[in-house]
């Protein structure tokens, strides 16, 4: 099974912060628990287009942090809301809860 | 970008994470780093801090990525901000979109850190390049108009020279660019005070400023010495000893001089260099070419240079043209060139000579269409008419028509102190050319007058006897004590009297020269005219093959040459 984030890219993330890659982490949790947060009340809500900005947001942040499944996953909702698709989503928010705690865990332990 | 290498780079990115990342890169590459968290803010800041490249996120709230973009780029003018957008968008729409609003480039995300230092590197060496062709650019800017400040002042000099002379007399047309002048095309023209009409048009090799450098020159002698009545071949040879000496080799002037007598029914023509002249035969409608057997004026030194011209008798309404190279050699669209077959068809078209002018340029004008362009077309047409007719405008325009000197009398007399410092024979020369008449005879004035002030000098002042001369000894013997004698010289002088007369065509100069000597006798050596192998006396028999007469009075301290000239070359 693929890890929860790439220890690689996690490497040279490292190297790039030196100090301030605690300081990042957290930054990134805290903003990603926000917008997962945030996710579920647009679902509620039916806002679409929000719900693809905020799925484009926690995408590209995920990417840099090494999170390759959790930035595939916001991709599809990406992709879905774009197409006006809220069959589904549900389900695929469900898997980001999911895999955002492997997330936390595998950067909080690393 | 204030300090060398360090940029200022603007970032805005709403998600915090990411913006900490590309902050840790650039700012690892040396360079300062201003954060923003939306479009409006990255607008703000832009202002505020003037980053050298702005890093755009391409969603954010209040103002995205696209909207501030386009604000940066307006306020940034003219200067060039790179702006990159941080975006992991892929569909191509939005790329464009990203493009249409003035991105200059994308970076996505995941970030990879040597393709964000490669960029930037790119974008700051694109930057520099930016800045220099700009600072070339306005230098450029300003040497342009300061060159089109020199031309002008240029022009209006040239103008001043050149005037319009006598362009406007009833019987000339012309078409000439008013900046002509840089193209080294120049027109000038002149009555003469005998009635004639004088003529030139030139081509200067070149363009520009160094093309008109040439035509100050032309303009001062031509004007200079036409109305002094100076004759074609003088004007001619001036002009091409002055223009020789002063361009540079490889600039020279393709010129066309004519001399047009209204009274007389004939014009005298010299081309060197141009295109071939047409004579057209109001009459029989046919053509007569002058083509050019000359080289260029400038080319050649004045010994070498040659003014032989071509005679053509005109009847009245006979027209003659005469153009530089522009007109055959214009080109239309295709490249093709007009060419001299095209040139001859106007004139077998014609059926109103009148006409023949416009019709040459109007057809000019149609093969070359709007490639046309008529700063290269000089162009002139001279028609023969009644002397009335010309003289009556040529007096308005030409305010005082000066006609040299033409009967006057000159005593001058040098004394000691003169003889040994100062020869009078140029002083004498430059005044005898203001006479039209004798500057070409200037090489014989000098020869005689030469000739006499010395025998007036050395036998009559100093008392030196020929005989001396005969031997290569004596000669030496001769200057010595020439030099010693006019070192020693207290008392005595030799005087010149000058008299010029005109004459129906012509004019004769009487020359007396007398000296403070004893006089000797004469009879000998004026009876000895074949004595001319020896060292003495060469100089009276020469005189007298110069002069028309040649005589001395009294005691042989005083001779009398005659010099006569004529108007018929």
């Amino acid at each position: 099974m693929t890890q929860p984030v790439d220890l690689e890219a996690l490497a040279a993330l490292k190297d790039i912060m030196e100090d301030e890659f605690t300081a990042l982490v957290q930054t990134y949790l805290a903003d990603a628990q926000a917008r997962v947060t945030l996710l579920h009340e647009l679902l509620s809500k039916q806002d679409l287009d929000e719900i693809r900005k905020n799925a484009h947001s926690l995408k590209g942040s995920s990417s840099n942090l090494g999170a390759s499944l959790l930035t595939d996953l916001c991709f599809q909702v990406e992709q879905q809301s774009k197409d006006n698709q809220l069959e589904g989503l549900n389900t695929l928010l469900s898997q980001i809860d999911e895999e955002f705690v492997l997330v936390k865990e595998a950067l909080e332990n690393c | 970008m204030a300090e060398q290498g360090v940029l200022k780079v603007l970032i805005a990115d709403d998600t915090d994470s990411d913006r900490l990342i590309l902050e840790s890169i650039v700012k690892r590459e040396g360079h300062s780093v201003v954060c923003a968290r939306d479009g409006l803010e990255a607008v703000e800041l832009f202002k505020s801090s003037a980053p050298d490249i702005v890093l755009l996120d391409a969603l954010m709230p209040r103002l995205d990525g696209l909207g501030a973009a386009k604000q940066i780029k307006e306020l940034a003018g003219d200067e060039l901000v790179p702006v990159i957008f941080l975006t992991s968008l892929t569909d191509t729409d939005s790329l464009v979109k990203c493009l249409e609003a003035g991105g200059d480039d994308f970076l996505s995300k995941p970030y990879n850190r040597f393709i964000i230092q490669a960029k930037i590197k790119a974008f700051k060496r694109m930057r520099e390049m930016h800045v220099t062709l700009h600072r070339q650019r306005d230098e450029i800017v300003l040497h342009n108009e300061h060159l089109l400040q020199e031309q002008t002042v240029a022009k209006q000099v040239f103008d001043n020279i050149a005037h319009s002379g006598c362009l406007d007399a009833a019987n000339v047309k012309y078409l000439l660019s008013p900046l002509a002048v840089f193209n080294g095309d120049v027109l000038v023209a002149g009555i003469r005070p005998s009635g004639s009409m004088m003529v030139l048009l030139g081509d200067f090799t070149g363009h520009g400023l160094p093309a008109a450098i040439g035509a100050m020159p032309l303009a001062t002698s031509f004007y200079g010495m036409v109305q002094k009545g100076f004759s074609l071949v003088d004007v001619l040879r001036e002009i091409n000893q002055k223009l020789k000496s002063i361009l540079p080799i490889g600039v020279f002037c393709c010129a066309c001089i004519v001399d047009m007598d209204f009274v007389k029914r004939r014009i005298k023509v010299w081309n060197g260099g141009l295109p071939d002249c047409y004579l057209y035969r109001e009459k029989t409608g046919e053509i007569e070419t002058v083509r050019s057997t000359h080289l260029p004026l400038g080319v050649s030194d004045d010994k070498d240079f040659r003014d032989d011209c071509v005679y053509l008798e005109m009847d009245l309404g006979d027209r003659f043209f005469m153009w530089s190279d522009g007109i055959v050699e214009s080109r239309n669209h295709e490249g093709g060139m007009y060419g001299e077959q095209r040139l001859q068809r106007v004139f077998e078209r014609n059926d109103a000579s009148a006409q023949l002018f416009d019709e040459i340029i109007e057809d000019v004008h149609s093969y070359s269409g709007e490639a046309c362009r008529d700063d290269d077309l000089s162009l002139l047409e001279l028609k023969m008419v009644e002397p009335h007719q010309v003289l009556a405008s040529a007096d308005a325009l030409s305010g005082h028509v000066s006609t040299g000197l033409m009967e006057w009398v000159l005593d001058f007399k040098i004394k000691p102190s003169t003889f040994r410092l100062f020869d009078p024979l140029p002083l004498l020369l430059n005044i005898l050319v203001e006479v039209p008449g004798l500057r070409r005879h200037s090489g014989s004035l000098y020869t005689i007058l030469a000739e006499l002030y010395s025998n007036a000098l050395e036998h009559g002042v100093l008392g030196l006897s020929s005989e001396w001369k005969e031997t290569p000894e004596g000669f030496a013997r001769y200057y010595a004590e020439r030099n010693k004698r006019l070192g020693e010289l207290e008392d005595g002088f030799v005087s010149f009297h000058l008299s010029h007369n005109t004459m129906d065509d012509g004019g004769s100069l009487l020359i007396r020269v007398g000296d403070s000597g004893e006089g000797f006798s004469h009879a000998d050596k004026l009876n000895n005219e074949h004595k001319t192998d020896g060292y003495c006396g060469r100089g009276i028999p020469l005189i007298r093959t110069l002069c028309e007469s040649l005589r001395y009075i009294d005691s042989g301290s005083q001779v009398e040459a005659i010099f006569s000239w004529s108007n018929d070359e």
